[in-house]
């Protein structure tokens, strides 16, 4: 079966934890798995058949393509159909993972992900819309994405963690100020 | 404080996420931040990214919240902070379907994609995209257009994808930028050319001739993107197939001369390319195969992946042509990549000799329980494969499967490998015990009702022809103690055949059929009551009709008749012969590799072909009446690929009319044909009694007319006729862009290739799994015995096609195969003639079997004797001999 020309090339992107949790998902081909409870099923078979493998680098789950790469405790997947170019799929995840790796200053983790995700989101924005390719280079991604990681921990968000963390976390009766 | 903050991180052991406690609507909440003055870009910023990460997260926001938050959003454009706005954009973008009202933004976006900002352009345009629908579109396809000719390449890249993802839904206004796209595509760019390229291509994918000249236009050009080479390579391979062009095209020296591109990106497209052309020759394929033996040995375990796997592809058809890679490919086998190493085995089981078959069956057994079921599955189908090609090695073929099936795994994997063992047993009879063996082990503990069913059904079908049926029984009657229902009746049924057909089995078999009749189930119970007096009957007809084959009818047909029955009250019973009679299903082709979501698809079998042109033909008001339809043919090409016109004809036949279908495809786009019919001249004492024209028949979509024909009633043996076939019309030029017609047309006609109907239109194929039984059934009143000679054919091979094509009949008992090194054949056919009408059946098949075999086996000068014994209206025994 010959495989039609097209520029839709990436079915799904994903991003999970160690524990197999997602972090950012994006399914381009609505049709593939158009509920959410599909989508969670299948990253867990995923996650299923790849997380002891981690040097492996590419699967086939589903009847799916799928390349990833693992980085301390965070996976990253690109999933493509089973006729697509593997080595395409290779060049996104590799962006993917540059791109971030420099956003992130070299600490591809869990935490310092979570800490910049609105940079992770902007850098996934920038490599793939709508399951095409729109970029494939790194140093352009991270030029047009133009974010820069925080460098003070101590900061708002740090606050708001602690507002959400206490309203959730305190007595009624108790008021906290900060 | 924030001390405490991180204390509390470590307890809670999932790691810190600071999204982890979020909650809808406290977020919501502190989005009213978003209206205060002066905006603090970093606070909305965090509460952007959790909106957009909750949504991620699969949390439903409803309509009216959905809306307010954004609405709230809105007012952040009055922000200069950079990542904010471009978080606004991803917010537009995600809740572009959740919230009503989204084009309020428009206004702010199209100043953000025409403003001096270069970061803000690009993603303005992909999040304005998003939220246009084709009514808008006018009112900013003056900005799209510039968009695509602008020199900063993320604002073209934008406009172009953008641009692709709108053609769905606006092709017509889309359309209208093919010259913008055009001028993209020379850009020095890399990602706008590939972008560009792929835009015109969706533009243009109708337009052959476009296609071409554009292919035409940037081969030559020589692109920069790797990307954009790919594409091409794809448009022109599906160019190729589709124009039925030969290898020494330019297309395919083209992609021929990609396999020296330095990406191995494109290296490693063009060779894909090549090995899924149709009819490659070896040595068109070898230069592609080294490039992918090279990449055996690459350290990138993707491009190893991807080489074994088309290697493997290369295998299916041209073994040979791999076995250069053998050495390449066991060098895989301990690849740690462990679907890297199933691949290498088995495209080493399609390539490798028989001797080394023992060895990487060891190879394999070492990680076959490392393996996901895909893989397995494709494991079992490759040595269903070798089974075929090695038949000497089934022993230890079945001694691996065997244990595989005692291993865990899913039901796609038994069924898989259930499904090589019954092949292997149909192949080799001497396997056929032990084949049964491990396969009655195998329900003793089976999960599957499906695949615990069917081996019941093997064994009740093979079981008592074996030398010891009696070892079967107990495994069988096993079943009916333990299992489910749908598993017991299976059982039951299983046992009737034993019964039937070993009468020292008949006692023992009809105790056990006494305490089946005492089962909770109703379904076990009838046909436990059932077998038990037919069985007690000891008559070998009754055993023939009622146990070894059963009903031959069409379930979907079945139903049908029996609805209309009781539509119309009648005082006259069911009859049996008015429903259709089964097609017997074309055996599959073995699935390639790639198990595509199989699992996916439903169980239940669909209506088969046959059933659907009944339920299409049965709505025209002038085909009502005919009864019902008894077969179908298959689609007959009436003119050459590449025409202005083109036709193929499906043939119905029913009791005494015939059906012409003609599906007609109009390949001119200037043109719109209506009144669409084809007259036909019959050579022979045919009738055709009417037309039913095509009403309107618009470029490239396919439409059907009909002729009805009166099938001749005196003469039997005026079965072939020969229509000459005319296509009439009426033209009416049209505008091939819009595809308005003119007013006025004019009448035109197109002669089509003749026609023919034979004898095979009127045999419907019936299975008899067990012919002996059938055979003995009809008894001997319509035998009848001629000889023949076969002029034209050389080998029994060639003997036994032509005649199961010509007569149409269904080859029985595998009969069809032909034995190597063998002087003579006995070929079992089965099939119905046309039933419900008596003069129709009967002695006239004979005399007209006789007739029709006469005029095709020229009885002068053969070499190859054909002895034929002709039974009542259904069968047919033949025995050639050289």
């Amino acid at each position: 079966m010959q495989i039609e020309p097209s520029l839709y090339t990436v079915k799904a992107v994903f991003i999970l934890d160690n524990d197999g949790n997602r972090l950012l998902s994006k399914y381009y081909d609505t049709e593939l798995y158009p509920s959410m409870k599909e989508q969670k099923n299948f990253e867990k078979n995923v996650f299923n058949k790849t997380h002891k493998a981690d040097t492996d680098e590419i699967a086939f789950v589903e009847g799916m393509t799928i390349v990833y790469k693992c980085s301390i405790d965070l996976f990253f997947y690109v999933v493509g159909s089973a006729q697509e170019n593997e080595l395409m799929l290779m060049a996104v995840l590799n962006c993917l993972f540059e791109s971030l790796g420099q956003i992130l200053r070299k600490n591809v983790e869990r935490r310092c992900l979570l800490d910049n995700m609105d940079g992770v989101f902007l850098v996934v924005d920038e490599i793939i819309d709508g399951g095409v390719i729109l970029e494939s280079d790194p140093q352009q991604v991270i030029q047009k994405v133009n974010y820069r990681a925080d460098e003070n921990p101590l900061s708002e968000q740090s606050v708001a963690q602690v507002r959400s963390y206490t309203r959730t976390h305190t007595p009624s009766n108790v008021t906290l100020h900060v | 404080m924030i001390k405490k903050f991180d204390k509390k991180d470590e307890e809670s052991g999932s790691g810190s996420n600071p999204f982890q406690h979020l909650e809808k609507s406290a977020v919501l909440q502190e989005a009213r931040i978003f209206n205060e003055t002066p905006i603090n870009p970093r606070r909305c910023l965090h509460i952007l990214t959790k909106i957009i990460y909750l949504l991620n997260q699969g949390e439903h926001f409803g309509t009216m919240e959905a809306t307010e938050a954004f609405f709230a959003m809105t007012r952040l454009f009055q922000s200069n902070d950079q990542t904010l706005r471009r978080m606004c954009y991803l917010t537009i973008k995600e809740m572009a379907n959740i919230s009503e009202d989204v084009i309020i933004v428009t206004s702010s976006l199209t100043k953000d994609m025409t403003g001096k900002e270069d970061v803000y352009r690009g993603p303005a345009i992909r999040a304005l995209c998003r939220i246009t629908d084709t009514t808008m579109l006018q009112a900013i396809e003056r900005y799209m257009k510039q968009a695509i000719v602008d020199k900063v390449p993320s604002v073209s890249s934008s406009a172009l994808v953008s641009s692709l993802h709108m053609v769905k839904m606006s092709y017509d206004v889309v359309k209208r930028w093919v010259n913008e796209a055009q001028e993209a595509a020379s850009s020095d760019n890399i990602m706008v050319q590939y972008h560009a390229l792929g835009l015109l291509y969706h533009l243009r994918k109708n337009d052959r001739l476009a296609v071409s000249k554009m292919l035409n236009k940037f081969t030559k050009s020589g692109l920069k993107s790797p990307f954009a080479y790919c594409m091409l390579i794809r448009i022109a391979s599906k160019l190729l197939e589709e124009t039925e062009a030969g290898h020494d095209s330019p297309l395919f020296d083209f992609i021929e001369s990609c396999l020296r591109n330095k990406h191995e990106m494109v290296v490693y497209e063009a060779a894909s390319a090549i090995v899924h052309m149709p009819n490659c020759t070896a040595r068109e394929l070898a230069p592609a195969v080294s490039v992918l033996q090279l990449f055996c040995s690459s350290p990138k375990a993707a491009l190893r992946y991807a080489a074994v796997r088309t290697l493997n592809k290369v295998a299916m058809k041209h073994p040979s042509a791999v076995t250069a890679c053998n050495l390449d490919l066991e060098n895989l086998i301990t690849d740690s990549n462990r679907s890297i190493a199933t691949l290498a085995i088995t495209t080493l089981l399609k390539t490798g000799s028989e001797s080394s078959v023992d060895r990487l069956m060891k190879q394999i057994s070492s990680f076959v329980s490392e393996i996901s079921d895909e893989f397995k599955v494709v494991v079992v189908q490759a040595i269903s494969a070798l089974c075929q090609k090695y038949p000497r090695k089934h022993s230890v073929m079945m001694n691996f499967l065997s244990n595989m099936l005692r291993d865990d795994g899913g039901f796609e994997y038994k069924r898989a490998i259930v499904d090589c063992i019954i092949s292997i047993i149909e192949e080799n009879p001497e396997s056929k015990e032990t084949g049964l063996a491990h396969l009655c082990e195998f329900i003793e503990d089976c999960e599957h009702t499906v695949l615990a069913t069917k081996i019941l059904h093997l064994l009740g079908k093979e079981g008592p022809r074996t030398p010891s049926p009696s070892k079967y029984i107990r495994f069988i009657f096993n079943r009916v103690v333990l299992e489910s229902e749908a598993v017991r009746a299976a059982a039951v049924s299983a046992l009737a055949k034993f019964g039937a057909q070993n009468d020292d089995l008949l006692p023992s078999v009809l105790v056990l059929m006494q305490r089946c009749m005492m089962d909770s189930d109703d379904e076990v119970r009838d046909r436990a009551t059932f077998y038990m007096n037919v069985l007690q009957q000891k008559q070998k007809a009754l055993n023939a009709a009622y146990i070894f084959n059963g009903l031959s009818v069409s379930v979907p047909g079945l139903e049908k008749s029996l609805h209309q029955y009781t539509l119309e009250p009648t005082e006259k019973p069911f009859d049996m012969k008015s429903v259709p009679l089964a097609n017997t299903p074309i055996t599959e082709q073995k699935t390639e590799f790639a198990p595509v979501a199989t699992s996916k698809l439903p169980e239940k079998p669909g209506p088969t072909r046959q059933d659907i042109y009944q339920e299409q033909l049965a709505a025209i008001p002038e085909f009502q009446g005919l009864g019902s339809l008894f077969k179908t043919s298959e689609a007959v090409q009436l003119t050459e690929a590449e025409t202005e016109y083109v036709v193929r004809c499906v043939k119905h036949t029913f009791a005494r009319h015939m059906v012409f279908q003609f599906d007609c495809t109009n390949t001119l786009n200037d043109q719109l044909l209506q009144k669409v019919m084809v007259q036909m001249e019959p050579s022979e004492a045919y009738e055709v009694l009417h037309y039913v024209p095509a009403a309107n028949l618009p470029y490239s979509q396919p439409g059907s007319c009909y002729s009805l024909v009166r099938l001749p009633e005196d003469d039997p043996t005026a079965v072939s006729c020969t229509f000459s076939c005319t296509l009439k019309y009426l033209v009416k030029d049209c505008d091939p862009n819009t595809g308005e017609p003119d007013d006025d047309g004019y009448d035109d006609e197109y002669v089509l290739e003749d026609l023919e109907v034979t004898v095979a239109d009127h045999i419907q194929k019936v299975l008899k799994p067990n012919f002996a039984a059938a055979w003995d059934e009809v008894g001997g009143d319509f035998e009848k015995e001629e000889t023949f000679a076969l002029a034209s054919v050389r080998t029994l091979d060639e003997a036994v096609g032509n005649i199961i094509s010509f007569l149409g009949m269904q080859p029985c008992e595998r009969s069809d195969k032909v034995p190597e090194n063998k002087n003579s054949h006995i070929l079992f056919l089965a099939g119905g003639c046309l039933q419900g009408n008596t003069n129709r059946s009967g002695t006239r098949l004979v005399s007209l079997m006789a007739h029709v075999l006469s005029n095709l086996l020229n009885v002068d000068h053969g070499n190859t004797e054909l002895l034929l014994s002709f039974m009542e209206n259904s069968f047919l025994f033949l025995e050639i001999s050289k």
